[in-house]
């Protein structure tokens, strides 16, 4: 019997699965918000996680996150998915410890192939500290795996979407452009090396970015995942404008020719669609470097909002891809910007 | 002209169908596409490969036709 793919079970990859942000208002819109006092974020400002007060200054974080694979490499798909899952506690401020599978495969699929995405989420789990503890599998017509994640975080340092002040610089810690390199991988058209240096983006720990801020004075945190970076950044934009330099993204090399050959996720046409309006483009912009920005990404950087001096001392220590790539500033006609 | 038929294919087969159709370099070349990405992926390739593009909305979806520039 030939063994099967990975991919071969879903239309989309990874954080490009996911439902529009549109269509999310409308789904959970309507339904009851929790009463409880403890509960100190929740579905209101579509932030990455929850937190909840155990009181004594000790805060509960909890996340879930799952998706359909991007590569046919199991234990590859398993490390992905755990940096993407642990990426919200981070984004939030917390540290994560406790982590739960959540599993679904078609039952044509070797066991190995199964056990090998679960031993590449252990292997990241592990490097983070964080026990992995048991999950729930299911057999379905897709593949499809992520974790629920628990974490904690001192209350005085839960990091949010908001709270950004003008002035602040913002930084990005990873580069952009992923859900395009990965089409273009889909399509049997991104080379080894692309694919080998993006694997590595999409593999590092956001932990890094978050211990390297802890000292700083950060005023809004989040991670930027399926929802693009326009659509994330529209949600840190209340009360404020962010204004973001085209020029200043840190972007994969290749996605300025992959863009334009038209290898482009369908989330980052619905991203367009539901945050287009809140963004203005100064008329330079090429297309491509629109299309970039509303890439849906998986296991992408954070996009954090702090003050400029603080920014540039956390890019010297962070290197890589992180970049300032613009600041807030007093909320003008549009909540995003985009300059050249 | 030849027209290719891309209803129900999701991103990239559309795409990759419209880059088999253009390697030989037509005149000119059609294609039907069902939905926004598809259109919006094939208008790029059209353009990325020197092509002037025209979209038609016919029904349930549209047809995608590019003349050599």
């Amino acid at each position: 019997m030939a063994r099967h793919r990975l991919t071969e079970f879903s239309a989309a990859a990874g954080c490009a699965a996911k439902i529009g942000p549109g269509v999310l208002e409308r789904v959970v819109g309507a339904l009851p918000r929790p009463a409880a006092p403890e509960l100190l974020v929740g579905f209101d400002g579509s932030d990455d996680a929850c937190v909840w007060d155990l009181g004594g200054g000790r805060c509960l974080v909890q996340t879930v996150d799952f998706f359909p694979p991007m590569t046919d490499d199991e234990a590859l798909f398993g490390r992905i998915a755990a940096a993407n899952a642990l990426s919200d506690i981070w984004a939030m401020g917390g540290e994560p410890f406790l982590a739960l599978n959540i599993l679904a495969f078609p039952a044509c699929l070797e066991l190995s192939q199964v056990s090998d995405v679960l031993r590449g989420a252990a292997e990241v789990c592990s490097r983070a500290g964080v026990a992995v503890a048991g999950g729930h599998s299911i057999q379905d017509s897709g593949v499809k795996y992520g974790l629920c994640v628990t974490g904690f975080v001192p209350r005085g340092r839960i990091l949010t979407n908001t709270g950004a002040l003008p002035g602040d610089a913002l930084v990005l810690t990873k580069a952009l452009g992923a859900g395009i390199l990965l089409t273009a991988h889909r399509a049997g058209l991104l080379p080894d090396a692309d694919f080998d240096a993006l694997s590595r983006s999409l593999t590092e720990l956001n932990m890094g970015a978050k211990r390297a801020a802890e000292a700083l004075h950060v005023h809004a945190c989040t991670d930027v995942t399926g929802f693009s970076l326009l659509g994330h950044a529209a949600e840190m934009a209340r009360g404020v404008t962010l204004r973001i330099s085209a020029r200043a993204l840190p972007i994969f090399p290749t996605a300025r020719e992959f863009a334009e050959m038209g290898l482009i996720p369908e989330g980052a046409y619905r991203n367009r669609e539901h945050v287009g309006a809140k963004v203005h483009f100064a008329p330079e912009i090429p297309l491509w470097v629109e299309d970039v920005m509303f890439d849906p990404q998986t296991s992408g950087g954070l996009l954090m909002a702090l003050p400029p001096r603080e920014a540039q001392a956390l890019v010297d220590a962070l290197g890589g891809a992180a970049r300032i790539i613009g600041a807030a500033a007093a909320a003008g006609a549009y909540p995003l910007e985009v300059t050249n | 002209m030849k027209t290719l038929d891309a209803l129900g294919l999701s991103c990239p087969e559309p795409v990759l169908l419209l880059r088999a159709a253009l390697r030989e370099r037509p005149e000119s070349c059609a294609i039907r596409v069902d939905n926004a990405a598809a259109r919006g992926n094939c208008e790029r390739f059209f353009r990325h490969e020197g092509y002037e593009v025209r979209v038609s909305a016919g029904s349930g979806g549209w047809l995608l036709t590019g003349e050599r520039r």
